[in-house]
Order: C-alpha cells, then sequence, then structure tokens
C-alpha cells in the first residue's frame, strides 16, 4: 500500500510544483472562494511586515492569523511553498493512517457481531468487505489531494491547508487512541479558528469507546476520563494562548482573531452564508442575527452526538462539514477537508437519495463562481445578487450533500438491526419513513 | 509716497481736527500729478530712453513736492531683458541703501519728494504700521491690543486666467486661556473667540476649497489648500480629553462655518506625527494634541462665504471685502477660503506673543467663463464692484499686482498706475508688486473709485518657472475587487534633490497592504528613510501613512500600493454609491531649495560680492502640495432587497436545520398505508353504531 501513496503523493506534489510556477499563481490567491480575510496569505505577508515595520500586527483590520502562525511564518515565509504542500501531504497521510485503522475497527466490530448474529439474516449485502475496503484508505488521501478545492488552496498559500492538517493529526492521533496528543491537536485547532471545538464530544466519544468506557453518568471511570480529556485540552489550550501573549506581550489576538471570526466585521464576498446577509441586515437586528448564526454551528454538536454515540468518526465528519457550511469565513479549502472522507462512506451508496443532482449543483455552482464575479465585479454586468444566488444554491447543496449522507447512515443501522427487506403487516413490501 | 504721509499727519496733528474734506482735497489733487506722471513714464518707456528717468516736477498746492523718479534704470537694448531687470532692481537697492538718514528725515520734515520707491517687505512693514495709522477714523497710535490688516494680491496667471487673493489679519494681545474673562471684543470675532477658549485650541487652520489648484498651470498658490474641506487643530497641553473636544470643536465649528464639519469623526481623523508641525509658537510638538481631518467631498458655496464674512471686523460693508460677492466668486475655476488662528510675535525680539486670526480667499477666474476669451481683466470684470474704501478699522489695507513677469509694462498694461512697488521673497522666488494703499485717498482719484484695469498687449504671455514641486495621485487598476494608488512626486529642481514629507491619509474600506509598497525614483528603488504608519481599523480610524522620501534632482518618484475594496453594510454607503468614495488628497510637505538660491551663476538679485556662495537668504522655503483627491468605486450590494435576503439566507439555514432535526428526532418506521376517507368516515360511522370496524 506504501507504494500506490507514494505515487500519489508526488503526483500531487508535482500538480502543485507546476501551478506554483504557473501564472495561475498570480491569479488564484485573488480568488474569493479560495481565499478569506482569514487565512488569506497576503495578509500573512502583510502582518509579517508591520511587525518589521515595529507595528503591531493587530493594530489593523488586515491580519488576523493567530501569533503561532506569524511566528511560524516569520521562520518559513522563504519556504512557504513548500511548508504548504508538505501541510497537504501531511493531512493525506494523516487521513490515509486514520481511516486504515477505522476501518480495521470497524471490521472487527463487524465480526463480532456476525459471530454474534446480530445482524438479520437479509443484510448479509450490506457487510462490507475487506476487498472493497482495501482501497477506501488511498481513495481518502487521493480525494483530498487531488481535489481541485485542495490544489487551489494549497496554490493560494491558504492557511486553511495547515488548519486542516492540524484537524488531520488530530483525527489521527484520536483514532491510534492517543488522548494526550489528540487533546493537544484539538487544541491547536481551536485555536486556529474556534469552530473545532464542537470536535471535543466525537473525541472523547471515541476515545471511550476504544478504552471500553460505557457512556453512563453514574460510572466513575467515565467521569474520570472525562475530567481527564478535558483538562488535557483545556491545558494545551491554555499554554498555547499564553505562549501568544508572551510572543507579542499583549492580548490584542483575542478580539483580532477570534472577535473578528465571531461578530463578523468583514463583509468580504465569500461562499459562505454571512457576508450577504450581513452587507443587508438591518442595524437593529445585527447583534441577534450574528448570535443566531453562530449558535447554529455549535448547536448541532449535542444532539448529533447522543444520536451518533456509537459512531464517533461519523460524527466527525458531520461535525467538520457543518462547520465548514456555516462558519463565518469559509473558503473550499474547508469543504475539501469534510469530502475527503466521502470515500469512506462509500457503503452507503445505495442509501443516497439524491447523490447524482447535489453533485451535479456542486459542480455547476463551482463553475459558476468565478463567471458570476467576473461579471458583477469586472464586467460591471451583473450585480452582488448574481454571485449570492450561487452562494446559497452551493450551500443548499451542501446541506443536502451531508443529511444525505446522515440519513444514509441512520438507514443502513437501521436495516442492520431489523433486517434489508421489510415488509408490512399485510406482507406487502414495506417503505421506510421518517416519523 | 512718504511725503504725502508727512503731509497728511503734519495735518493732522497741526490743524488737530481740521475736516476730512481738506485733507481730501489736498488728496486728489497730488493725485492730479501722480496720474500725469505715470503717462509720461510710460512714454519714456515705449521709446526705451535710457539713462535716467527724471519726471517732470510738479507744485503741490500747500507744498511745493519736488517729484523725484529715481528709477535708473539703465535699458540698453543689446542687453537681455533680464540683466535690464537684474540691473535697476541693484540700482535701487543702492539707492535705498545709499539714503537712509534722509529718508527718516523725509518723514518728519522734508518736503514731499515723490519717488517710484520700492516698500519694504513684510518684516519692515510691521515697524511701518504706526506711522501709517493714520486714517482718521482710527484713533492716533495708543497702545491698541488688537489691529487689522487687509490686503489682497492680484496675480496674473500665464494661462491667462487671473489670481485673486485676500488676506485679512486680525491681531490680538490677550490670554484666551483665562476662560470667560475675555468678553471685550472689538475687532477680533467673538463668535471664534469663545470657542477657542472653550476649548483651549492653540492653533486652528480650517480651509474650505472648491476646484483643484492647477500647480502646472498657474504655479504655486500663497497658501495651499486641498480641494474639500481641511480642519487641523493643535490644543493646547492642558486639554486631558483631545478626542472629546475635537468632536466638540468640529461641530462647534459646523455651526459657525455652516458645513459638514460634524462628519469629522475617528474614521477620518489622523494625528500625523510630522507633516503638520505648529506654524505659530510654541514649542510642544506632541501629537497626540494635533488633530488632523479632511472631508474632500465638502461642497463650498455661498453659506459657507456669508458666515466667514461675518467674522470680519468691517463684515462685507466696506473695505476689501466688498468685492465679495458670492456670485462672481463662485462663477470660478478655484475657489478657497481659509482661517488660521495661532500665536505669533508681537515684535521681533518676541518678548510677548499676540494671537494672530489670518482669514484668507482665494479664487481664480476662468479666462474663457469669466474673462470671456478676452486677457484683459478689471476688478469690475472680476468681482462686479470697485473698491471705494478702506475698511476703516483697518491698519492697512493694500491691493497688489504681480508685475514680476512684467517691469517693462511690455506684456500688459495696468492702470491706474501706481507709484509704489514691493518686493517679496514669495515661495522663493522674488516678486515685484505695485501697492495700491486703499488708506490713502488719492489711490481711489476723482471717481473715488479704484477699478484696476489689466490689459494683455501680448496675447501669449511669456514661460513660466515650472514648479519645483509638483505631485500628482491616481487609481490605478480595473474591477471592485482591488487597485493601486499610485503618488507621483515631481522634482523639477535641476540639480538640488531634496527630502519630502508624504502624508497620505486613505479611509478604512480601502485596505492599504503597505508590503506592496514601492518607491521608485529614476528607475530605481528608493528606499524612505522614515515611515510612520498607522494601519486602519474598521469603521473606526483611517490609514496613516507618513514617509520621508529623498527626490532625486529632475526626476519622478512614483509611490505605489495596492489596496482592497471593501463591501461595506448597506447602511454604510453613500445616498449615490456609484458615484464613489473621496479619498483625500496626499499632502507633500518639503523644504523646497529657493528659486533666488537656483542661479548662481547671474548677478540678477545679488551684486557679485554676496552670490558666490548660493544665497544665504531663504536658501530653501517651506511649501506645501496637495494632490487631488481620488473617487473610488466600491462594489455594493443591491440596496433594494435586504428582506429579500434576509428572507433567502433564513431559508437556507432553516434547510439545514430542519433536515438534521428531522433525522435526529425521527425513526425509521415502516409506512403503513393510511386507509382512504370514505374508510375512515365509515369506520367513524360504525364505531358509533358498535358494529365491528372495516
Amino acid at each position: 500500500m506504501a507504494a500506490p501513496l507514494t505515487l500519489l503523493l508526488i503526483v500531487a506534489v508535482t500538480i502543485r510544483a507546476v501551478l506554483f510556477r504557473s501564472s495561475l499563481a498570480e491569479l488564484i490567491p485573488e480568488r474569493v472562494e479560495v481565499v478569506s480575510p482569514l487565512n488569506a496569505w497576503k495578509r500573512v505577508v502583510e502582518g509579517l511586515a508591520l511587525l518589521d515595520l515595529g507595528v503591531s500586527p493587530y493594530a489593523g483590520d488586515v491580519f488576523h492569523e493567530t501569533p503561532l502562525i506569524i511566528y511560524f511564518f516569520h521562520f518559513v515565509i522563504d519556504y512557504a511553498e513548500i511548508v504548504f504542500m508538505m501541510a497537504d501531504a501531511l493531512t493525506a497521510v494523516a487521513l490515509y493512517l486514520a481511516v486504515k485503522d477505522y476501518n480495521k475497527t470497524v471490521f472487527r466490530k463487524q465480526k463480532y457481531a456476525l459471530e454474534a448474529e446480530r445482524y438479520p439474516l437479509d443484510c448479509l449485502e450490506l457487510i462490507r468487505t475487506p476487498k472493497e475496503m482495501y482501497y477506501i484508505p488511498l481513495k481518502v488521501a487521493m480525494f483530498y489531494l487531488l481535489n481541485p478545492f485542495t490544489i487551489l488552496s494549497c496554490v493560494a498559500k491558504s492557511t486553511c491547508g495547515l488548519n486542516n492538517a492540524v484537524i488531520a493529526l488530530f483525527i489521527l492521533c484520536t483514532v491510534k487512541g492517543s488522548s494526550l496528543m489528540s487533546a493537544i491537536f484539538l487544541a491547536l485547532a481551536t485555536y486556529q479558528s474556534i469552530y473545532p471545538l464542537t470536535l471535543f464530544a466525537p473525541a472523547l466519544l471515541y476515545l471511550l469507546q476504544r478504552l471500553y468506557i460505557p457512556v453512563n453518568w453514574q460510572r466513575s471511570s467515565f467521569w474520570l476520563f472525562t475530567t481527564q480529556y478535558t483538562f488535557m485540552y483545556l491545558g494545551s489550550l491554555c499554554v498555547m494562548v499564553c505562549l501568544s501573549f508572551f510572543l507579542l506581550s499583549s492580548w490584542d489576538f483575542l478580539s483580532s482573531v477570534y472577535g473578528f471570526i465571531l461578530s463578523v466585521p468583514d463583509l468580504t464576498p465569500n461562499i459562505g452564508l454571512f457576508w450577504y446577509f450581513f452587507a443587508e441586515m438591518f442595524e437593529h437586528f445585527r447583534l441577534f442575527f450574528i448570535c443566531v448564526f453562530q449558535i447554529n454551528v455549535f448547536f448541532y454538536t449535542i444532539p448529533l452526538s447522543i444520536k451518533l454515540k456509537e459512531h464517533p468518526i461519523f460524527l466527525i465528519f458531520m461535525q467538520i462539514a457543518i462547520i465548514s457550511i456555516f462558519k463565518s469565513y469559509p473558503t473550499v479549502g474547508d469543504i475539501a477537508l469534510y469530502m475527503a472522507f466521502l470515500p469512506a462512506w462509500n457503503h452507503l451508496y445505495r442509501f443516497l437519495r439524491n447523490i447524482f443532482l447535489v453533485s451535479v449543483v456542486l459542480l455547476a455552482c463551482s463553475a459558476l463562481f468565478p463567471v458570476l464575479w467576473h461579471l458583477w465585479i469586472y464586467a460591471g454586468s451583473a450585480n452582488s445578487n448574481f454571485y449570492y444566488a450561487i452562494t446559497l444554491l452551493f450551500n443548499v447543496a451542501q446541506i443536502l450533500l451531508v443529511s444525505d449522507y446522515f440519513y444514509a447512515y441512520l438507514r443502513r443501522e437501521h436495516h442492520l438491526t431489523h433486517g434489508l427487506y421489510l415488509k408490512r403487516k399485510d406482507g406487502s413490501e414495506a417503505t421506510l419513513v421518517l416519523k | 509716497m512718504a511725503a504725502h504721509r508727512c503731509n497728511i499727519f503734519m495735518l493732522v496733528f497741526v490743524l488737530c481736527g481740521l475736516t476730512y474734506v481738506f485733507v481730501r482735497a489736498d488728496i486728489e489733487d497730488t493725485n492730479h500729478v501722480k496720474d500725469a506722471e505715470s503717462v509720461a513714464v510710460d512714454i519714456a518707456r515705449k521709446a526705451n530712453i535710457g539713462a535716467s528717468l527724471r519726471s517732470t516736477k510738479t507744485e503741490d498746492q500747500t507744498q511745493a513736492a519736488e517729484k523725484e523718479r529715481q528709477w535708473e534704470a539703465e535699458t540698453n537694448p543689446a542687453d537681455a531683458p533680464s540683466d535690464n531687470k537684474a540691473d535697476h532692481v541693484h540700482d535701487t537697492m543702492q539707492n535705498l541703501d545709499s539714503r537712509p538718514a534722509p529718508y527718516a528725515k523725509d518723514q518728519t520734515q522734508e518736503a514731499a519728494e515723490e519717488e517710484r520707491q520700492w516698500e519694504a517687505t513684510e518684516v519692515k512693514e510691521a515697524d511701518h504700521v504706526p506711522d501709517t495709522m493714520q486714517t482718521p477714523d482710527v484713533p492716533p497710535p495708543t497702545p491698541a491690543k488688537d489691529q487689522f490688516q487687509e490686503e489682497l494680491v492680484i496675480r496674473p496667471l500665464h494661462s491667462g486666467d487671473i489670481y485673486a487673493s485676500f488676506q485679512f489679519r486680525t491681531m490680538w494681545d490677550t490670554d484666551f486661556l483665562r476662560g470667560s474673562k475675555v468678553s471685550h471684543y472689538r475687532l477680533f470675532p467673538k463668535s471664534l473667540g469663545q470657542v477657542i477658549s472653550k476649548f483651549s485650541v492653540r492653533e486652528l487652520h480650517i480651509s474650505f476649497t472648491q476646484g483643484y489648484w492647477r500647480t502646472m498651470q498657474w504655479g504655486q498658490p500663497f497658501l495651499p489648500s486641498p480641494p474639500g474641506a481641511e480642519l487641523w487643530v493643535w490644543f493646547q497641553d492642558t486639554v486631558t480629553d483631545v478626542d472629546g473636544a475635537w468632536k466638540e470643536l468640529t461641530n462647534v465649528l459646523s455651526g459657525i462655518f455652516c458645513a459638514s464639519l460634524n462628519f469629522i469623526d475617528s474614521t477620518n481623523t489622523v494625528q500625523p506625527s510630522a507633516s503638520f508641525k505648529p506654524l505659530g509658537l510654541g514649542n510642544v510638538t506632541d501629537q497626540r494634541f494635533l488633530r488632523y481631518a479632511v472631508l474632500p467631498r465638502e461642497i463650498v458655496c455661498t453659506e459657507n462665504l456669508t458666515p466667514w464674512k461675518k467674522l470680519l471686523p468691517c463684515g462685507s460693508k466696506a473695505g476689501l471685502a466688498v468685492l465679495m460677492k458670492s456670485e462672481k466668486l463662485f462663477h470660478s475655476s478655484f475657489h478657497s477660503q481659509a482661517l488660521h488662528f495661532r500665536p505669533v510675535c508681537q515684535d521681533w525680539k518676541c518678548k510677548s506673543t499676540v494671537w494672530e486670526l489670518r482669514q484668507t480667499l482665494n479664487v481664480v477666474f476662468d479666462l474663457h467663463t469669466s474673462g470671456q476669451g478676452k486677457r484683459e481683466w478689471s476688478l469690475f470684470k472680476m468681482f462686479s464692484r470697485t473698491l471705494t474704501e478702506a475698511c476703516p478699522l483697518a491698519s492697512s489695507s493694500k491691493v497688489y499686482v504681480d508685475v514680476t513677469d512684467n517691469p517693462q509694462g511690455e506684456l500688459f498694461e495696468l492702470s491706474p498706475t501706481t507709484p509704489l512697488l514691493s518686493q517679496a521673497v514669495v515661495l522663493g522666488d522674488r516678486r515685484t508688486y505695485s501697492v495700491y494703499d486703499l488708506t490713502n485717498q488719492a489711490t481711489f482719484g476723482q471717481t473715488r473709485s479704484l477699478n484696476m484695469l489689466l490689459r494683455w498687449r501680448a496675447a501669449e504671455s511669456g514661460d513660466m518657472l515650472r514648479p519645483l514641486l509638483h505631485g500628482e495621485r491616481y487609481v490605478a487598476g480595473y474591477g471592485l475587487q482591488t487597485g493601486e494608488i499610485h503618488t507621483l512626486m515631481y522634482n523639477n529642481h535641476p540639480y538640488r534633490a531634496f527630502p519630502v514629507l508624504l502624508l497620505d491619509t486613505v479611509p478604512w474600506y480601502l485596505r492599504l497592504y503597505i508590503h506592496t509598497l514601492t518607491v521608485t525614483s529614476k528607475g530605481r528603488d528608493n528606499k524612505p528613510s522614515y515611515i510612520h504608519y498607522q494601519p486602519s481599523k474598521d469603521r473606526l480610524r483611517p490609514h496613516l501613512l507618513e514617509m520621508l522620501v529623498q527626490l532625486p534632482p529632475n526626476s519622478v518618484t512614483e509611490v505605489t500600493m495596492q489596496f482592497e475594496r471593501a463591501l461595506l453594510k448597506w447602511t454604510e454607503y453613500t445616498p449615490d454609491p456609484n458615484h464613489g468614495f473621496y479619498v483625500g488628497s496626499s499632502v507633500i510637505s518639503a523644504l523646497v531649495p529657493s528659486v533666488v538660491a537656483m542661479d548662481t551663476n547671474s548677478t540678477r538679485e545679488c551684486p557679485l560680492f554676496s552670490s558666490f556662495f548660493p544665497c544665504k537668504e531663504e536658501s530653501s522655503y517651506f511649501m506645501r502640495v496637495y494632490t487631488e483627491p481620488l473617487l473610488v468605486n466600491l462594489p455594493t450590494p443591491d440596496f433594494s432587497m435586504p428582506y429579500n435576503v434576509i428572507c433567502l439566507t433564513c431559508t437556507v439555514v432553516a434547510v439545514g436545520y430542519g433536515s438534521l432535526y428531522n433525522l435526529l428526532t425521527r425513526t425509521f418506521q415502516v409506512e403503513e398505508p393510511s386507509p382512504g376517507l370514505a374508510k375512515r368516515l365509515a369506520n367513524i360511522i360504525r364505531r358509533l353504531r358498535g358494529v365491528p370496524l372495516l
């Protein structure tokens, strides 16, 4: 398996290196779909320039990266392209290893269940075979590395690639059962962009499951581990924030990074839902709607954790997808991360209801983004509504995609307990409905 | 001229209150003589008569006045005209040098010997002031604590346009800082005095300008100002809440001048670190007490002029201010009115300070729109008024006409002529002016009104000396996403490099990227020796960029910087968003090498012994150049559909919420077909009847 992965990495790096040398390397970093005010490379460079001028990078409203990022790039600014390519490769390898390990676990569980004869007899065709699972990790890596969204994001040198790497490493550590490293990477991801906070719940659930500790409020072992993990997480977060403080000896970065993410002052168009909504919002209701939209991202964590407490990895996928749809400054790099997981759920394919429609809409929207942007900004023959309409459609498609996968997952689980070919009372073929 | 003064002075003292009519008659008679003389001079000049020019001696009615014209210009036809000029200037200087003692005597004793003489430059003029205090309405030179001066400078421009610059100066020896104790106002406008004492203002400069000063066509203005409104204030260092005081002050000034100064807030206020140093006395240069703001969009019109005129002691009733008819002033290519308040020295020893209020109004009348294409200007044509009297409260009231390029009257003809000339080094260049003293009744002649007439002889005026420093600015790039600001600074000096301070204030919605800043001159990178950059904060403060750049001689220095256009909230756009947003002018401040010092090989201005080293006198002068303001388009949302956007976006969020909620709360169940309506009705009836259901 190592050879195809190496080949894949070489291909991916070559594509990126070629693009970095091409004329597209100037065009792509200007695209609003690829970079947001939060992760644009231009702004990182600006922050470094401000630092050189002796001005705090957070004195202005251009730089919104965390202090660790600025210090990181202070040393590797000359090797930025290599850093971004390595980050992508690292993400892919981490996802590859994580999915491989996860598949092993899944297969082992399935084997136990089969041995215990817990599955209905007609469900045999739902059982996953090692043959079809064999290429899944490679497909995941390929989906990440060769996804045009990832490539664009990398060529634009969007720091989104680094965040993705941190999240991928967090997933890897979680799957491998290393609670300390998992907590550290989760803290790092949270430190970079608040939203991965919601990944705390699935990580905890997975680690508990791995240690065979049932989620039971009365069990002291549950509380012990939960407290332990929480402390590790909060401790490392605290260390990072304090380290940032000592690097710049000011707390300015808190409002400039997290305040900026939460209060959405920059309305530069992007593929998300926030920019036009808050550009057109009545001043009186602004605060209310900002709260509603931000809560929306965190809101699904608890119900999803309850519903999917047996399937923490799928929960991670759901959470990442929800974050990338509803976050305040989404870019295509965020989408690429959750899309990388799609091959891991290809056994759900038979239950997906509108995958064709959704994929066509996603493809069409991706093509229409630059077209309508050009019409609005450069040609002047369209207005902002055109671009806005495409972002709406793109987000609807993403929501349908995610909910479709969620539906398919739940349905498969239902079939695994109740049998695949359900019958009505009168013996005719039954259809499943949600009630 | 001195003789005249003596005349009247003696009369005033001897007759001690003799009627004004007598004096007037006297002056008018003298004026006759003067007119006759000027005609003679003109004829003589035309004939190009060399050697000394002596005008006819005439007898005055009261005293025997020997009118001597010591215009000893050795006009040699073989010489270049510049040499002519140099020579006679040189000679006149010698004249002045050789006769200081008789000059003093003249004032007290000697009979009027009128000559075309050089008036001292401003510094000497200040000493002169008590002597000239002779308007009958003003009490004799008591130690008045306040005084008022007015003047108008008319400069014919090479483009054929004409530039008129009014200056009104009120000096007052008082202490505004004692708060409410200053209650007796005489010449100083009370409305302003109260504001100054309330907000502890040390220096205040405000200007309202309509139009852009075209430096390359018109040369340098006396007082530069950017298009729109500009306000900068130094507060006293006793002020603790500078921002609060500034906020209130702008609102008060907004009321005083009927201007939109209340739009000055933190988003367009900056504290420049080097570009705006105090112009008056005082050594507090801590920029914490400085506030600077420009409103490039401000439209200046009559409603701003009227309150401005009201601040003058004579209002627009008398003096030079009668010329300010708004229908003429605003029918011009450039109009700028300003007010400068600052502490200055009382005398040359500077033992005590006085407050100076300087009100200026600059206007350029266009050759074609105001002048009907004819190179012929008169006060009446410009202002639709003529001058009839000085402001009775003014200690001096003069009209200057720039005749530097016209020493022999070959370019234009000025009538009525005046015997008085004045020379001053203005903006590094030595200029010669014909002076009309309005406090002297003789100036008005028989018609009792002064209507100067400038008539061009040649259709084309000569070449203008290129301004040594000049700035331009424009926005490059297309589309509404990004752009690039280009600032061009021209150093036209042939061999001297000099440093300039560039100040740029850019609103926050154009996000500047300082790392894209490039400064190039002559194709090479020109690293600024000092950069003060304050990045913007969204909706809070603008970008401020100050740079010290060395401009190589005879070069263009280009400063470029990229920016990104922000999408604003729909309520933050102006009512005409597609018109664009204004960005205030860049300010280029520099110590420019003087033109006087520029030609060291000519003996034009200085005698040989003084011209070996570059002239020490005014070897460089301070200059401020404002570039064009910019008009930048921003992307706009659709203003007509906030409801639609709110509904549609919320729908998408609801779709997300709804589908997840469905999956989270419901469970899969086998669908049992629901019985039809008829069957259900039948079952209800059956239940009522107690019969088993279907």
